[in-house]
């Protein structure tokens, strides 16, 4: 084989390679990301409908019921609220009062159903997409007030 | 007065990095031997001013002076004194100081373990480690020296993160650390050769086993992570996709497939540009990875509170790396000779393949990694990338890895051929279709995935026993080629792991009372109660379940909910009963009406060949970098040179 030959073998081999892992990556992506929606923006009918999403804010005071395994509870970003459920252990660090983020879908009665509640590493610790929603809240209703 | 002379000390290295980062690379590229002569005497006086500052914050720690204000933010009386010594890395000030440590005791070790190579290639790669460390001991200095002063001290620390109070904690982070930084090594050698405009098969010889024991921790130290989240954290998972799991694992594909590249450099000269360009590639991805961890801009389960100025600093000391040695490669590259010509079909055309696939793999991670980040730049609104985005893009790059893994080491160089290869593998194929067929229906049921998986792991595994046979009719094989096939071995051992365990796991979330049982695998847990046990720091509600399987008692399982005196964050110590072929794990959740509890139990088939192939690929490591030949052929190549130059002059 002449190496004019190799050089294009080897250089289309190559980018093959490459358009079938962008590909894989843009398809994969297509389908796996999971968009961040606050309290306010599920109250004002932005929610992906039927699709995984996540929330965040803070798990609103008084508000944690467990029923069995699954437990009840709202995450409020200060100026709205959402209903979550979701079943199975918590982690160690979910506590009322402190910020949450929970990956699910939105229910028909208006229930978040969630398959994942984050945990973090450092009880000081605020997730961002949480700090982000309360942040939001609060510069919309400063906003109003004035 | 102590603390303050630690923090003195690395002023004081921060003045001596200068000096080994500027004067040696002028005098190497000038003819200076007298700056020459500095590169060694500045790279140890940088470390032992550095090892002193960092011992004098493990005094701080070790004698409770909670007059320094990280130290009152990461320790108290009541910790046991192991976890407060490992509790110096337990936060960013601390953990910076560490990796400044290391990346001096790397410098210090290429200047012990470098006397037989060129003065002025030594006075090069300790210069570029040197302004290294300078950037970095500036960025500890700037905005986070762990020396700062809490005045009026306080009485008591606030406490180490429970998390972090484990024996994985000691281990994890040093061991990853000397991966990430010893990166930084490879990247001197190939900086410092472009520098000199030799990047020849010395080059690559000398730069082989330091790039080989660097991978080998970064191995170890994403193991550990891995298990210690596996055990610690009481997910029961071993890798989640997370960013900062991602920003361990880029600069290991990236390292992957720079020791088998500079394979290819050392023995035929060829892809000389492109290992050089790995090398940039590895130690700019320890630095993202660094600076992904530390600047809090992912969200991470992983995420510690952090401080948004401290990324910046990191993203600025990323752009001039990458951008100065980038820079340097497009000036120096077009005057790089090609080196020995290869067929289409060689072993440098397969291991090409290996570095392509490894590349494009770890391009898929990275922009999985930084898209809800770039997305959110560009104020298109934030989101999250899934664990399946990386299963379905990762696993597909890898298969043909898998498949060519066996191959490439039977392949010849410059010239092979497809016959003798299908010969000498075909019974290697024949075990690997038998194992995909059979095996899975031994482990349940038949999934085509696991099957694949299987017969992949087979292919490699008996591949290697071929070869072993073939190579003993030939005379007793080399350290390094065991390395290599131990290696591989690892990585088959592996890929069963991964694919067992993600198959035929089960998982199960129960609410329990005294005298229930749960069955999961054919193990079933009886729940015989919860009592409070104290600890040296923690009282814990200790549960107890005996495990039996078909009837028969195996033991009695201890898993913990612990709650820290010092801390409002209760703690899950899951109890695992480990096996070759399986581990039970259970964990305690909730404490649930009356004497319920939410009770979390695990089966996870073949989890621990996740570990065992990562200690394997290890010591393969290791051994392959431990060769005889590294050191008799640099003392040949020493002495070539001298008489070459002798020759000249």
């Amino acid at each position: 084989m002449k190496p004019r030959h190799k050089r294009i073998a080897l250089i289309g081999g190559g980018l093959a390679a490459l358009g079938i892992a962008a590909a894989l990556v843009l398809n994969a992506l297509n389908s796996n990301i999971a968009f961040f929606v606050t309290p306010t923006e599920i109250a004002e009918g932005k929610a992906p409908q039927g699709k995984t999403f996540r929330v965040g804010g803070m798990v609103k005071e008084g508000s944690l019921r467990r029923d069995n395994l699954t437990v009840h509870f709202v995450i409020t970003d200060t100026a709205k609220e959402v209903p979550v459920a979701y079943t199975g252990i918590l982690p160690d660090l979910f506590m009322e009062g402190k910020g949450a983020v929970a990956q699910g879908r939105i229910g028909a009665d208006g229930v978040f159903a969630a398959s994942e509640v984050l945990a973090k590493h450092d009880e000081n610790y605020m997730p961002p997409e949480a700090q982000h929603a309360v942040d939001q809240a609060q510069k919309t209703g400063q906003t109003l007030k004035q | 007065m102590i603390p303050e002379l630690g923090h003195f000390a690395l002023m004081l290295a921060l003045l001596v990095t200068l000096v080994q980062g500027v004067l040696p690379l002028l005098g190497a590229q000038r003819n200076q031997p007298q700056w020459v002569a500095l590169a060694r005497p500045a790279t140890a006086a940088a470390f032992l001013l550095v090892l002193f500052s960092f011992l004098v914050l493990t005094w701080s720690f070790y004698s409770n002076d909670f007059s320094v204000e990280y130290v009152a933010q990461h320790s108290n009386t009541q910790l046991p004194t192991l976890y407060r010594i490992s509790a110096v890395w337990g936060g960013h000030e601390g953990s910076l100081l560490l990796w400044v440590l290391m990346l001096t005791g790397w410098a210090q070790a290429v200047a012990l373990f470098s006397r037989r190579l060129p003065e002025a290639m030594v006075a090069r790669v300790l210069g570029v480690l040197g302004l290294v460390t300078f950037g970095l001991l500036a960025f500890v200095l700037l905005t986070s020296s762990p020396f700062e002063r809490l005045l009026p001290a306080v009485e008591e620390g606030r406490s180490l993160n429970p998390l972090l109070q484990d024996p994985g904690l000691v281990f994890h982070p040093p061991l990853l650390y000397m991966g990430y930084v010893g990166m930084s090594v490879a990247f001197a050698f190939a900086i410092a050769a472009l520098l000199a405009g030799q990047l020849d098969a010395a080059w690559a010889r000398w730069s082989r086993p330091w790039t080989t024991v660097a991978w080998v921790f970064l191995t170890l130290g994403i193991a550990l992570g891995s298990w210690w989240a596996y055990y610690e954290l009481g997910w029961g998972g071993w890798w989640f996709w997370d960013p900062v799991e991602n920003a361990s694992f880029m600069p290991w594909l990236v390292a992957t497939a720079l020791i088998h590249s500079l394979a290819v450099t050392e023995k035929r000269g060829s892809f000389k540009n492109w290992t050089v360009l790995l090398a940039i590639a590895a130690f700019s991805l320890s630095l993202l990875g660094t600076f992904l961890v530390r600047s809090g801009v992912l969200t991470s389960v992983h995420a510690f509170a952090t401080d948004p100025r401290r990324g910046i600093f990191i993203l600025i000391l990323l752009a001039i790396v990458v951008g100065s040695s980038l820079l340097l490669f497009a000036a120096r590259a077009p005057k790089v000779s090609l080196g020995g010509r290869f067929a289409l079909l060689s072993r440098e055309t397969l291991l090409l393949v290996n570095n392509v696939l490894l590349v494009v793999a770890c391009g898929a991670v990275l922009l999985g990694t930084l898209y809800p980040l770039l997305i959110d730049a560009l104020g298109m609104g934030k989101l999250s990338v899934g664990p399946p985005y990386f299963n379905a893009v990762f696993v597909p790059i890898m298969l043909p890895l898998l498949v060519l893994v066996a191959a490439g080491p039977i392949a010849r160089w410059k010239h092979a051929e497809i016959g003798p290869i299908l010969r000498r593998l075909w019974p290697a194929a024949l075990a690997a279709v038998l194992a995909g067929a059979g095996l899975p229906l031994l482990a349940g049921e038949w999934h085509a995935y696991v099957a694949l998986a299987l017969a992949l792991a087979v292919w490699i595994a008996a591949a290697i026993v071929l070869q072993t046979v073939e190579r003993f009719k030939t005379g007793k094989p080399t350290a390094s080629w065991w390395g290599m096939q131990i290696a591989h071995c690892g990585l088959a051992a592996f890929v069963v792991g991964v694919a067992m365990v993600s198959t035929y796991e089960e998982e199960r979330d129960v609410r329990m009372s005294p005298g229930e049982t749960v069955t999961v695998g054919g193990h079933t847990f009886k729940f015989l109660g919860v009592h409070d046990v104290r600890g040296p720091n923690y009282v814990a509600a200790r549960g107890s379940f005996e495990l039996t399987k078909d009837g028969k008692p195996l033991r009695t399982l201890y898993p913990e909910k612990r709650n820290y005196d010092t801390s409002a964050m209760p703690m899950t110590e899951a109890a695992i009963d480990a096996g070759l072929t399986r581990d039970v794990y259970v964990s305690l959740g909730e404490p649930l009406e009356g004497e319920a509890w939410a009770v979390r139990v695990y089966f996870k088939p073949f989890v621990d060949w996740i570990w065992g192939g990562c200690l394997l690929m290890s010591l393969g490591g290791l051994l392959a970098a431990a060769d005889r030949r590294y050191r008799i052929r640099v003392k040949q190549s020493a002495a070539a040179t001298a008489a070459a130059a002798g020759a000249t002059a």
